[in-house]
């Protein structure tokens, strides 16, 4: 272990009881919660509840995977592409990505109803056409529309981070070494932003897994998602928030499981690098 | 050059919202004084969404009346439903002044001592008040409630979408809308609607009766477009949703956007309500709390928000007055002979409060 200087305990202490206060204290009280009744007790039975769950849980999975699948086909290339770029336009596009991050995510959510809605902006221009409606909103993949639209700055960021710092020169060397263009893709870039993809895989999944609200209104508020339950439980009285607490220290745990796999598949990844 | 419209995009940005304040004061004939003794300290407010003028669209602000008459800042705060306002005040860590729950709420904060007695004395309007809402189940000894609006719940429709349904919450399962029917986002009236199809009381104690009402929703849940609370507004305006129940005095607002929207309350028998204003015993400003709902009581405010809410009123004043928009209004105030079959919302047994919660989690869950 290194030793720290006074100096830097001093410039790390506000941190550190941020942390305290905010991250350690809340986690306490939610396990603490997780493995009690309402009167106080130790009790497991909390978990025996985890069943009714069964299809929240395995719908947020599902729905975040698929999110996070389509976030990374479009991220990618698209974050290939902005290094290609003049310097500028790269200003210009990562101002475009970061704009509707200024704007609160439950208007940008509710914007969608008007887009996608019966009567929204899609079928309205389709009528117009003579098409037929189409059912687009209260729909899984209006949910996961919500989920990519509004995750995707956290998939494009990283990966496109990781591109820039990839040295020119390692790209003219596999040319030289008589690379064409989609090897020096697949053997070069791809392998030095995979912690740039992974670092984005994360930070998709965890909030489109825990999500709730996107799913209340683009997908009808007839399906709970997880996210969506411990809501309702919470909102529904104190003698509810022993279980919300379960389901909440579950979600944890999933999610931590899904980045420490990630994270050795990381590692791995870079070993062959 | 980027840089030079932004800063000018962002100037103009901001004078669109230094000019939105542009709110002229109404001139308010008030039936009592108001001391300005209580001038700078605050009030915290806590009321149902879309529940007070608020100086939409020309009407009257009342919260900012209120505020220049006596000088309370008022912070005002709103709920979604009964029952998230009771965990946000079981939860502490709030405090707020004057609440406005419905009458089985009030109910269930008196049972666990959560309200503050009203001082009657210290509001002089308090008589307009109509004394047939005095003295009700929640508040038989009328110590703690001043009642705000009373309402009826029923079935709203668009008549250019849809011929007139039967007059039944059947309509709400009928096949024949699937994909355009609504229902409560909210246990207790979701399952009013069943309750009432199945010909059961609202408040039973019966946990079978629950039970089966539960799955006559699960049964209906394929045929419905989606759970809604307020956003029924928009669903019902905009033709996104054909059919739904909702209070009564929300449909006269609807309509006003829509002239297609038509209205019946179902003969299976339906909820009234009163949502009366309470002090929870959290009070911090309780002399400036009896203000605020004097002022409330107040004729020309009363009328202001009866007219802007749309729900019946209990204020004689208003009722009485010919200029109101909604006087004699046959769905507001129907005749004795038109009245519909209907049933307060009790406060249940927690046995049978906790059955029916997580029946309507399962039912969200499935």
């Amino acid at each position: 272990m290194n030793k720290k200087s006074f100096g830097s305990r001093i410039v790390a202490a506000p941190y550190i009881v941020w942390a305290a206060i905010f991250i350690i204290v809340p986690l306490v009280i939610m396990v603490y919660f997780a493995f009690t009744d309402s009167n106080g007790a130790f009790t497991l039975t909390n978990f025996a509840q985890i069943g009714r769950f069964k299809k929240a849980f395995g719908l947020s999975i599902v729905y975040a995977v698929i999110a996070t699948v389509i976030t990374l086909l479009l991220a990618y290339p698209m974050a290939y592409c902005m290094t290609k770029m003049k310097v500028s336009s790269q200003r210009m596009i990562m101002l475009l990505i970061m704009l509707p991050m200024w704007m609160n995510f439950l208007i940008r959510t509710y914007s969608w109803i008007s887009i996608l809605a019966n009567t929204g902006l899609i079928n309205k221009f389709l009528g117009l056409l003579g098409i037929k409606p189409l059912q687009l909103i209260n729909t899984p993949g209006a949910v996961i529309l919500g989920m990519v639209y509004d995750f995707i700055p956290y998939m494009i960021l990283p990966i496109y981070t990781a591109m820039s710092k990839i040295d020119n020169s390692l790209l003219e060397a596999a040319s030289d070494l008589g690379s064409n263009s989609w090897a020096r893709i697949k053997r070069v870039i791809m392998p030095l932003t995979v912690p740039g993809v992974i670092s984005g895989i994360t930070m998709v999944f965890v909030p489109s897994v825990s999500t709730f609200y996107i799913s209340q209104k683009l997908g009808g508020n007839k399906t709970l998602l997880i996210g969506d339950a411990i809501e309702y439980l919470f909102n529904t009285g104190p003698q509810y928030y022993n279980v919300a607490s379960t389901l909440s220290l579950i979600l944890m745990v999933l999610i931590l499981l899904c980045t420490l796999i990630m994270n050795r598949f990381g590692d791995d990844e870079e070993v062959v690098v | 050059m980027f840089k030079k419209v932004f800063a000018v995009l962002i100037c103009v940005s901001l004078c669109f919202l230094l000019c939105g304040c542009g709110y002229e004061y109404f001139d308010l004939n008030l039936k009592s004084n108001y001391t300005r003794e209580f001038a700078g300290t605050e009030l915290n407010v806590y009321n149902w969404g879309e529940y007070i003028s608020d100086g939409s669209e020309g009407c009257m602000d009342v919260n900012r009346e209120f505020e220049r008459l006596t000088g309370i800042k008022v912070n005002y705060t709103t709920f979604e439903s009964n029952e998230t306002m009771y965990s946000q005040l079981k939860n502490g860590g709030v405090s707020y002044d004057v609440i406005i729950p419905s009458d089985y709420m009030i109910a269930r904060l008196k049972s666990e001592n959560m309200l503050k007695k009203i001082d009657t004395s210290s509001l002089s309007n308090y008589h307009y008040i109509d004394e047939s809402y005095k003295g009700l189940f929640f508040d038989e000894t009328q110590e703690y409630t001043v009642p705000y609006n009373v309402g009826m719940v029923g079935i709203i429709y668009n008549s250019a979408l849809i011929s007139e349904p039967e007059h039944s919450w059947r309509a709400l399962w009928s096949k024949e809308y699937r994909n355009m029917s609504l229902n409560f986002n909210n246990p207790r009236d979701g399952f009013m609607t069943a309750q009432k199809l199945l010909g059961y009381s609202v408040n039973s104690t019966d946990l079978d009766e629950w039970n089966k009402a539960a799955e006559l929703l699960k049964s209906g849940k394929d045929v419905l477009q989606s759970y809604v609370m307020d956003e029924i507004y928009g669903k019902l305006e905009t033709g996104e949703a054909a059919i739904g129940p909702y209070y009564a005095g929300d449909y006269l607002v609807m309509l006003e956007v829509n002239p297609d929207l038509r209205f019946f309350y179902p003969e299976d028998g339906t909820n009234i309500f009163i949502d009366s204003i309470c002090v929870p015993s959290c009070v911090q400003n309780y002399e400036a709390a009896m203000l605020y709902i004097n002022f409330l009581l107040e004729p020309d405010i009363a009328l202001a928000n009866a007219e802007y809410i749309g729900y019946a009123s209990p204020n004689t004043a208003v009722i009485e007055n010919p200029d109101y928009c909604y006087y004699q209004n046959e769905i507001l105030y129907p005749k004795e002979e038109d009245l519909p079959d209907s049933e307060y919302y009790h406060d249940l047994p927690e046995k049978v409060r906790m059955h029916y919660e997580n029946l309507w989690l399962d039912l969200k869950l499935y």
